[in-house]
């Protein structure tokens, strides 16, 4: 029980953020096994204990999809657990994963009181461990959310990353039918195909995506919309009475340097996707193969880098340089990440900017780099890198693997006229969601370019909720 | 799952196989392609229809025994069943108005080539086929291409065991000379479009390749497809497969087939390996 004082209220504990076990830097970067373990009970609620369950919580607003923070914090004191999953359901319908990969810091975090003082309460890791109590239980004994009174109409949900399964999952609560159409294999977009298992397991994936299908959500894998279905058909001949598109941003970008098709040179899309969904680490067992480099060079400084970086290392690369253009400050990639990247000896090369990849009978060689100042800001607000002349040298390597950012896939929305999408080939949307087509909704990467889980779950969430009155008005 | 329910052995190393798929089958142009997974465990790998019925609901293809996956495909039967069949992928061929063509198919490529000529001749073009293989034996669909109303069937053999000895370049290079055709396309190895290509160029013939890079998704999400076409980098996934040959880097995409070919060798041992302990 929380101490209270002589009034019988609670006080706080004053202990320091709780830390989380994590597992050895030198014996993780062997294998594809999570890395961080997660909270003990007793962990989970020495933290929870942390939390002042402020009369006006700031927290919640921090947290893209409002999150009743303070509540499932309540719960855990109380040691109700099933009570704080069902408080986070609410509002996420995957907490197993978002405890794992939202960039907390950013988010609930910043915006508890205690960030102040540098310390806030590790809302991340509270949710993960409510998130994984729930998966440890059974799948009658899991907390479902209530699926709602049938409505008679159809909606069909186009790419089962974060966005479409969020969606998906909140128009259940609303009681209408769902079909999530997948054009790869398994479905979860980049919580499967990118992000690595040691980072996010699959099977938290998989078993977070079982329930969304308990509650009656239904995945039809292999289907490609745009090729093998027109969106036009799914509404008019398949009787879909409206559709969400969450296709992501999965185009990858390049240098457009020379010596980029040479062989060893990946974008980070194919070689996380060999590695995670194609399961490459296990080739032979696994029939898709992966080349294995011994010393890797990997452009870029956000988590897509971070993960091909360290994935690179698991593969059994000696050395893994990163290759960023400007300074550590200034790389997106999540704090935690590029500790734990630093800690499993990725080799930082700050304010290098890549000119060529050099290569001999096809295969990569090294990679030519210049190296960079920072000059004025930007238009992003980060200060610009610039060349200095005279600066080039070589980085040894026979890998390189590109991690510079992804574009819109213009497969879909180049086969639905009028469809309107901005210059870059993202798909405009009203703050709902609305597209230009009646009935149709959009969300995630694919309106507003690469961004995160948690902004792409709370895009499906509210277009769900326009899609409900949608059909509402127009029954 | 999509269920076998055809099967036909064409040559030594050379199958047909028909999948349930009616979707699929519903949207297939000439030209395009699918992914197929055999299991769980299964590579990806990208192969192009070679007929298909709306009506029946089935899409067939033709693949050559080259590896593991191709290797495991051809022990399937009817009745067995593919964990996972994605398309039509691809930009299909372009048939209209072209005139007189000649429709080139090397190897395998002829499975490719064949329906290609059966769409050209729908668009209503006026189409010669020449069809080539090392040696008579993997020599395929002779019997389907002499069924289809072409304005002739030229076959060649790099030994002579049939039809005319050589290259499939002899036969393209007479026909260009002698004005006879006005557009070219060609299918096969890499090696027998850059030639194809080459031969055409020199005499002012525009020909099309059907180039078959590497895939993972199939669908313009990894790159690994890419190839470079007049100085720029194409998917050949979603631009193609099929461009300007003249245009082609066919060394890089030569080089860049090559990339798994000792692990590809690896994973057939091992699993010849296995195949064999269970005979
Ligand atoms: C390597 C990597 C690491 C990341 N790490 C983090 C992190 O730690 N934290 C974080 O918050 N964010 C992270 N992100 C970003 C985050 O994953 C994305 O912002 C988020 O997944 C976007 O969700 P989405 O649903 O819009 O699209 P996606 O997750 O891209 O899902 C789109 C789905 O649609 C499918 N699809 C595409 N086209 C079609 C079609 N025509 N028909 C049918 N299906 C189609 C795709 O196959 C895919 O499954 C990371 C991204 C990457 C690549
Ligand atoms: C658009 C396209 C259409 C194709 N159509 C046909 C077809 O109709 N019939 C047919 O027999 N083949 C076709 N291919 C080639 C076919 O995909 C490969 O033969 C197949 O992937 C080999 O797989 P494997 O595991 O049996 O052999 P592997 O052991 O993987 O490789 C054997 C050889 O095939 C090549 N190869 C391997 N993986 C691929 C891949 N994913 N894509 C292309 N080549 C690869 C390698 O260079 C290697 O030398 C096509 C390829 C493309 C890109
Ligand atoms: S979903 Fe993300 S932002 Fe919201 S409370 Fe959970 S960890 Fe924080
Ligand atoms: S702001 Fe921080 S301390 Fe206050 S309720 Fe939220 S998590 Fe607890
Ligand atoms: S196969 Fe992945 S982009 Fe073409």
């Amino acid at each position: 029980m929380p101490p209270v004082d002589e009034t019988g209220r609670r006080r706080p504990s004053r202990a320091p953020r709780t830390p989380m076990p994590e597992r050895d830097p030198v014996e993780r970067a062997q294998d594809f096994d999570e890395v961080a373990l997660g909270y003990t009970e007793e962990q989970a609620l020495a933290e929870a204990d942390r939390c002042i369950q402020c009369a006006n919580p700031t927290c919640i607003a921090g947290c893209p999809v409002n999150i009743d923070i303070k509540a499932f914090i309540a719960r855990i004191l109380e040691r109700d657990y099933a009570g704080g999953v069902a408080v986070i359901k609410e509002r996420n319908a995957l907490p197993a994963v978002c405890g794992r990969v939202c960039p907390q810091e950013e988010q609930c975090e910043a915006a508890c009181v205690l960030s102040r003082k540098g310390e806030p309460v590790a809302i991340g890791r509270l949710e993960r461990f409510l998130g994984d109590y729930d998966l440890a239980c059974d799948l009658e004994h899991r907390c479902r959310v209530e699926v709602g009174q049938d409505s008679g109409r159809k909606v069909a949900v186009i790419g089962s990353g974060p966005a479409g399964l969020a969606c998906a999952g909140e128009l259940r609560r609303f009681g209408h039918a769902v079909t999530v159409f997948e054009s790869l294999h398994a479905p979860g977009g980049v919580l499967t195909y990118g992000i690595p298992e040691f980072r996010l397991p699959k099977s938290i994936v998989q078993a977070e995506i079982e329930m969304l299908q308990a509650t009656g959500v239904e995945i039809v894998t292999d289907a490609v919309v745009g090729a093998t279905y027109t969106l036009q058909e799914l509404m008019s001949v398949h009787g879909y009475d409206a559709a969400f598109i969450g296709v992501g941003a999965g185009l990858p970008i390049f240098l457009g340097v020379p010596g980029e098709n040479l062989n060893g040179v990946y974008s980070a899309n194919e070689f996380l996707t060999r590695v995670n969904l194609m399961r490459a680490y296990e080739f032979p067992k696994a029939d898709t193969p992966v080349w294995r480099g011994r010393k890797v060079a990997v452009v870029g400084g956000g988590n897509v880098a971070m993960d091909a970086a360290r994935t690179a290392k698991r593969l059994g690369a000696e050395q893994v340089f990163l290759v960023y253009r400007r300074s550590e400050d200034e790389m997106p990639a999540r704090r935690e990440e590029v500790h734990h990247a630093r800690e499993e000896g990725i080799e930082f090369k700050m304010l290098c900017s890549p000119q060529e990849v050099l290569g001999r009978d096809g295969w990569v060689t090294g990679m030519v780099v210049t190296r960079m100042e920072l000059g004025e800001p930007d238009e992003s607000g980060r200060r610009a890198p610039v060349c200095v002349v005279g600066s080039e040298h070589t980085i040894e390597c026979d890998t390189v693997v590109v991690a510079v950012g992804t574009r819109a896939n213009p497969l879909l929305t180049t086969a639905t006229p009028g469809l309107e999408v901005s210059s870059r080939g993202y798909i405009l949307t009203d703050e709902d969601g609305a597209t230009s087509i009646p009935g149709v909704f959009a969300g995630g990467d694919i309106v507003t370019g690469a961004a995160t889980v948690i902004l792409a779950m709370g895009a499906g969430k509210r277009a769900a909720r326009a899609i409900d009155r949608y059909l509402r008005d127009s029954s | 799952m999509f269920a076998i329910v055809h099967k036909r052995q064409l040559s030594e190393s050379v199958f047909e196989m028909g999948v349930h798929a009616p979707q699929i089958a519903r949207k297939v142009r000439a030209g395009q392609f699918l992914m197929l997974r055999v299991n769980e465990r299964g590579e990806r790998i990208p192969l192009t229809f070679s007929d298909w019925s709306a009506d029946e609901g089935w899409i067939r293809f033709i693949f050559m025994r080259v590896g593991k996956t191709t290797h495991l495909l051809s022990h399937l039967e009817v009745g067995d069943a593919l964990a996972d069949v994605v398309g039509p992928l691809g930009v299909p061929t372009h048939t209209e108005g072209l005139g007189r063509v000649a429709v080139v198919g090397g190897g395998v490529g002829t499975a490719v080539a064949y329906p290609v000529a059966r769409a050209m001749l729908e668009a209503g073009n006026e189409v010669t086929a020449i069809v080539g293989a090392r040696t008579k034996d993997l020599l395929i669909l002779i019997e389907e291409f002499e069924a289809l109303p072409l304005a002739k069937l030229m076959v060649v053999t790099d030994d002579g065991s049939a039809g005319e000895k050589g290259l499939v370049t002899a036969p393209l290079a007479r026909l260009c000379d002698a004005g006879a055709i006005d557009h070219a396309m060609a299918i096969g190895p890499a090696i027998m479009m850059k030639f194809c290509a080459q031969t055409t160029k020199e005499r002012g013939v525009p020909c099309t390749v059907s180039l078959n890079p590497i895939m993972v998704d199939g669908t313009g999400m990894c790159g690994a497809c890419r190839v470079t076409v007049g100085g720029e980098t194409k998917f050949g996934c979603v631009d193609g497969p099929d461009f300007d040959g003249h245009l082609v880097d066919f060394e890089e995409l030569m080089s860049r087939q090559r990339v798994y070919a000792d692990l590809e060798r690896e994973a057939d041992a091992e699993f010849s390996k296995e195949c064999s302990c269970r005979l």
